[in-house]
């Protein structure tokens, strides 16, 4: 028994590796531990699907692996293409009450740092509104800004503009 | 960068490589005032036997203001008046000439120095001015700042300071320093992004936006004592906060009752009320130098501009028109004009407009150039901009015909304020 629950901590750390690379480090940290435990059975992870016990958060194929909502410059509101992620978090939040998500605004560089902050919050605060009119409950939502001071990317381009207009929904562990 | 900026300035062109003893960072000086005044500073006798030449802070000072002339005084040495022979200094241009002697004794440095007349053969200024060891630095700012006075006529800003933010990788200080760069303090350090810092009126305390609790949330902490307190930690973010003038209130920007909106409170955080009701972005309020206007930044009519409105409640006005957006306004010491940065075709430029006229100019000549506020004296402006690939320190004249760039040692330096008088 103790075996498997450890083997399934190793799928869903698996997963959520492979569904964000780029993102939560700090999410992410207490994951050495385990890992190195189980470092003599690196083939079987993949194999077992262990689905009944997965939250469909950590899975990699669900949709709601997916937390980030993309702008066009100075937009706040959600785009069309991000609107089924949002109403599919926002399932996911009315079924498990107990589960908490930040929405964390960002936006490029184009723009004072203070502006950004007021874009930022404007971006989370649509998420938010989204969400509860999809049935979460305020009490579970934070939006928070980061403005332009967390870029993801930090070159003066539009590649990298367009990953630093977004708001992430970072789920409490 | 540096190259378009001197093709841009081809003609009238003085470039200057002041590298400090100390190396705390490199400055450079591009551009040159209309009417320059030639002075010589002859080096003070005893000044090579202190830690610190007050002579190389006295001639960085000068020179960085780009409205003098250093006249060389090699092979003269005068320290006292009977030592002067003026026709030596009419000869090699000088109009006016700094003398004077240093000397150290129980770890105090006392500076005797002499600004003279070359022309009228006359004593301008006759001064002593002394200072602890490890502030020698200030007293090269304050003869800097005597010899600014006499010579223009306003009153100098060497011995004034400034804040920035400091961004390394993930890490953030929020840095006070001497209005040269030099002499830098860290007042916080942390992994969480700062910004915004501003000056109590005083000079004894800033106020700031730190994110080491996962939001923006404004802090005040006093220079001298290091403590600090929260001012402002209400849901979502809190920021852009500013004092008036006589140091009786603020003004910041929260969001706790849905988008970005100004609020005014005491400096001890009481009494928070409402004064803009836009429901769009109003932020980055800057209260005019009588206290009786705010300016601000707001997107409400589409795009984001520069808005004034009185502080007590009336008619809010547009100030900027055009292509473009406006961030970022700061009142003029003398309140007739203001600074903020313009947004055009993905280029930023430092800008001034006049009040009265509405009458834009621009200053810069385009990039990465952000945050703009004025010396205490009006004639610099300090901005944040980008050179050899990192966020540095840069100074404009407001007349836009003197710039200069300070490079910190590493990490990109942005935030700029200028502080007031000491």
């Amino acid at each position: 028994m103790r075996k498997l629950v450890i083997s399934i901590v190793l799928v869903n750390l698996l997963a959520a590796c492979a569904s964000e690379p780029k993102k939560e480090p700090v999410a992410e940290a207490p994951a050495p531990a385990p890992v190195t435990k189980k470092a003599e059975e690196p083939k079987m992870a993949p194999a077992v699907p262990a689905k009944a016990a997965v939250d469909p958060l950590d899975d990699p194929a669900s949709i709601l692996a997916n937390r980030s909502t993309y702008y066009p410059f100075d937009v706040a509101v959600v785009q069309e293409e991000d609107k089924p992620l949002v109403q599919a978090h926002a399932k996911y939040l009315s079924e498990n009450s107990n589960r908490n998500v930040r929405l964390e605004g960002n936006c490029d560089e184009r723009g004072s740092n203070e502006y950004n902050l007021g874009l930022g919050q404007r971006r989370a605060d649509g998420v938010k509104k989204m969400l509860e009119l999809g049935g979460a409950s305020a009490g579970q939502l934070e939006s928070v800004s980061y403005g332009e001071e967390k870029p993801r990317c930090i070159d003066h381009n539009e590649s990298c503009w367009k990953q630093n207009r977004r708001t992430d929904l970072n789920y409490a562990r | 960068m540096m190259l378009r900026v001197l093709q841009g300035m081809a003609g009238l062109l003085l470039l200057m490589q002041a590298s400090m003893a100390s190396a705390v960072l490199t400055i450079e000086i591009i551009g040159a005032g209309e009417h320059q005044i030639p002075v010589s500073i002859v080096p003070f006798g005893g000044d090579e036997k202190i830690a610190q030449s007050i002579n190389e802070v006295v001639t960085g000072d000068l020179q960085r203001s780009g409205l003098f002339r250093l006249v060389d005084p090699t092979g003269k040495s005068p320290h006292v008046p009977a030592e002067v022979n003026f026709p030596d200094w009419e000869v090699r241009g000088a109009e006016a000439l700094a003398i004077g002697t240093v000397a150290a004794q129980n770890g105090r440095i006392e500076a005797r120095f002499r600004l003279l007349d070359v022309v009228k053969q006359t004593e301008l200024i006759a001064q002593a001015v002394s200072a602890s060891e490890i502030q020698v630095r200030a007293i090269g700012h304050r003869i800097a700042d005597m010899i600014y006075e006499k010579l223009t006529g306003d009153k100098g800003v060497f011995s004034t300071r400034i804040a920035y933010v400091n961004r390394q990788e993930k890490k953030f200080s929020l840095i006070v320093a001497d209005s040269d760069g030099h002499n830098e303090q860290t007042v916080l350090a942390q992994n969480d992004p700062i910004m915004s810092p501003a000056w109590s009126p005083d000079g004894s305390q800033l106020a700031y936006v730190s994110f080491e609790t996962g939001h923006a949330v404004v802090y005040v902490q006093s220079l001298y004592s290091n403590q600090r307190r929260v001012l402002a930690n209400f849901r979502g973010s809190n920021s852009a906060p500013v004092w008036s003038s006589d140091g009786k209130q603020m003004a910041l920007v929260l969001t706790r009752d849905g988008s970005s909106q100004i609020y005014l409170a005491r400096p001890d955080g009481s009494d928070i009320r409402r004064i803009t009701f836009s429901g769009a972005i109003d932020t980055e309020p800057h209260f005019s130098p009588d206290g009786e206007y705010l300016l601000f930044t707001s997107d409400r009519g589409g795009s984001p501009q520069i808005y004034r409105m009185p502080v007590k409640g009336g008619p809010t006005e547009r100030l900027t028109f055009g292509d473009g957006s406006n961030f970022s306004p700061r009142h003029s010491p003398d309140g007739k004009n203001f600074v903020f940065a313009h947004l055009n075709n993905g280029r930023f430029y430092i800008a001034m407009q006049d009040l009265q006229t509405g009458q834009m100019t621009l200053l810069t000549e385009g990039g990465w150039e952000k945050k703009p506020s004025f010396a205490p004296n009006g004639k610099l402006i300090l901005f944040a901009s980008e050179g050899r690939g990192r966020g540095i320190l840069a100074t404009v004249s407001s007349d836009g015909r003197v710039k200069q760039h300070m490079f910190t040692q590493s990490g990109d330096a942005r935030e700029p304020v200028w502080g007031p008088y000491p």
